[in-house]
């Protein structure tokens, strides 16, 4: 619509109402839209339907025959499959043992950067190093932190005479707890700049008149800057759960899933039975009960934040 | 403000608090730092030091001989700069639409990148590799580049809807106004106003492209193709029997390039990317 805008005499058309906007479909928006919306649709949205849809098929890699409809055969067996639940159970432990202690962590750390300390900048510069880092390169150095020889983990317990220290990584009991701890060091930056924005959004006159007031700093926090920080707090841990749920790279770095299993979370599984065992139709339907299982989550926290919108 | 002066003893408390999460957060890395640094025999003494007693490139010599690492960083190289550069070239005119005009389109954007975030990443991963095995695109850095641009499209599509909205949609109307025709507008007004935030995007894009594990590792099956991350995984050996030295000097090479974008970006990130982003 905007290609008449040339007379045939080449002056341009003078426009009547150029701070309007035309309406119906507009082709100018749609040509900006489509180089983003192609690859969406083709890389993205595509392959998750396709995805679902490999659930419902006996798919394996490398098979000469043809790949058929088996129905819900591979849910069947899920259902069965006691070491993906064993799995799914690691994952949702781990996920809620990240996310709980990273936000509080963050939340601590995140009111104090917003305070005027010295050495703020560099102490904000820091604290945004493990996001920079590559999952690899975090899981690798905790493996030297960890190291039951060289470790400097070990040595401080060492020195502290607190005894010979252990093999983090490989102890039945310590393994969960140790891969958790790294989890949490890893996601601490976005929690915390999450936080931080959100504390930077808090009304400061209200924070004045509060301490005027004679309010405590417990009692400030909780009538002034937690309902403000709220939206934010809720949402960077619904992202936060989501992600750790749906984590790999560390823990397959750290331990690749052992010792026996115990920090086997569901994406290794899947990972495994997909492209270490060429099932793709059974892996694919995993990813559904993982996607099902995230969709809850999701579901329920946007629940509660309408709830909390009707409170206020 | 002086209401909220916070008295002698918590603010020293407040200090020994930050110093708590600073020892957290950077010891592991100057430990890995310390590890890159140190000779043999220090590795394998049973009382490790924090400084290395007698620091050596050994390590950093003998890793680029264990490993093709020159190779895997051009590899990392071409893939992240592909898809930084791609994603943002599609991403900005999207961003633009959706953050200028409310409205169903900019609905289901905003209502994808929430989605996109949820997807286990297992379930997309075999039907992509399946798609690229029919284009011939696996075992390329073509096909990672065309998965990393997708990947990295919701966040970078967050991060410029945040830059557009605060180009002020006046601007704009002014130039209409002057007869600029909308093209004119976006090149000759927006885009330079947008420029620092679609750097800042392509940065982002370019880190997380960089530091990307599980696609590559699907992806890529030959050493020759393979990137920065996968190949660090190859130091780690079977059972775990890792050479600590040369593996602690590659993991800190690997990171460096990813350190110095934080660092340009820094100040960005910290004071508010997401605040604009937040506010809404």
């Amino acid at each position: 619509m905007t290609a008449t805008k040339r007379r045939p005499d080449g002056t341009r058309a003078p426009r009547t109402t150029p701070a309007k906007r035309p309406r119906g479909p507009d082709f100018g928006a749609w040509f900006l839209v489509l180089p983003a919306l192609l690859p969406i649709l083709v890389l993205s949205v595509g392959p998750l339907l396709y995805g679902i849809a490999l659930a419902f098929t006996d798919a394996q890699s490398g098979r000469t025959g043809a790949t058929r409809w088996v129905g819900t055969l591979n849910f069947q067996d899920l259902l069965h499959d006691t070491l993906f639940w064993d799995s799914f159970r690691i994952g949702a432990v781990w996920a809620v043992g990240v996310t709980v202690p990273q936000f509080l962590l963050a939340l601590g750390l995140a009111l104090l950067l917003n305070q005027p300390l010295r050495l703020r900048w560099l102490a904000r510069a820091l604290a945004i190093v493990p996001w920079a880092m590559p999952e690899v390169v975090v899981g690798i150095m905790w493996r030297l932190v960890y190291n039951p020889d060289a470790g400097i983990l070990n040595e401080t317990i060492r020195t502290l005479g607190l005894g010979e220290g252990r093999d983090w990584l490989s102890g039945l009991a310590t393994a969960l707890p140790a891969v958790v701890v790294v989890g949490i060091w890893a996601g601490m930056p976005q929690t915390t700049v999450a936080l931080l924005a959100g504390l930077q959004n808090t009304p400061r006159e209200l924070h004045e008149a509060a301490a005027l007031d004679g309010a405590g700093a417990w009692r400030r926090f909780r009538t002034v800057t937690w309902p403000a920080l709220r939206p934010v707090a809720l949402a960077i841990t619904a992202l936060n759960l989501i992600w750790n749920f749906n984590s790999f790279a560390l823990v397959y770095v750290l331990t690749s899933g052992g010792p026996g299993g115990r920090t086997r979370l569901p994406m290794l599984f899947a990972y495994e039975e997909a492209f270490r065992y060429g099932q793709f139709g059974y892996a694919a339907a995993m990813g559904c009960v993982m996607i099902a299982a995230v969709s809850v989550l999701i579901a329920l926290s946007l629940v509660r934040r309408l709830k909390g919108d009707q409170d206020r | 403000m002086s209401a909220l002066r916070t008295s002698g003893p918590a603010r020293i408390g407040q200090y020994l608090a930050l110093l708590a999460y600073l020892v957290f957060l950077a010891l592991p890395f100057l430990w890995l730092v310390s590890t890159a640094f140190k000779p043999a025999p220090e590795l394998a003494s049973l009382h490790p030091t924090w400084i290395p007693r007698d620091p050596t490139l050994d390590n950093f010599r003998q890793a680029f001989a264990e490993q093709p690492l020159l190779r895997a960083a051009a590899n990392s190289l071409v893939a992240a700069v592909a898809a930084a550069l791609i994603a943002v070239a599609v991403a900005t005119p999207l961003a633009y639409v959706t953050a200028r005009h409310r409205g169903r389109l900019a609905g289901a954007a905003t209502g994808w990148v929430v989605i996109s975030q949820a997807f286990p990443f297992v379930l997309v991963i075999i039907p992509l590799f399946l798609i690229l095995k029919n284009l011939h695109l696996v075992n390329s850095v073509a096909g990672l580049v065309l998965v990393y641009v997708v990947w990295s499209l919701p966040f970078a599509l967050w991060m410029l809807m945040g830059y557009v909205r605060a180009v002020p949609a006046e601007l704009e109307e002014a130039a209409a106004v002057d007869g600029a025709g909308r093209l004119r507008t976006l090149v000759s007004v927006t885009a330079p106003l947008l420029a620092p935030g679609i750097v800042a995007t392509a940065l982002f894009a370019f880190v997380t492209a960089w530091n990307e594990f599980f696609f590559a590792l699907v992806l890529l099956k030959t050493p020759e193709k393979q990137t920065l991350p996968v190949v660090l995984t190859h130091f780690l050996g079977a059972e775990g029997v890792a050479d600590l030295g040369p593996l602690a000097a590659a993991a800190f090479l690997a990171t460096l390039p990813s350190l110095v974008v934080f660092a340009v970006l820094q100040r960005r990130i910290t004071g508010g990317m997401l605040a604009g982003a937040v506010k809404s």
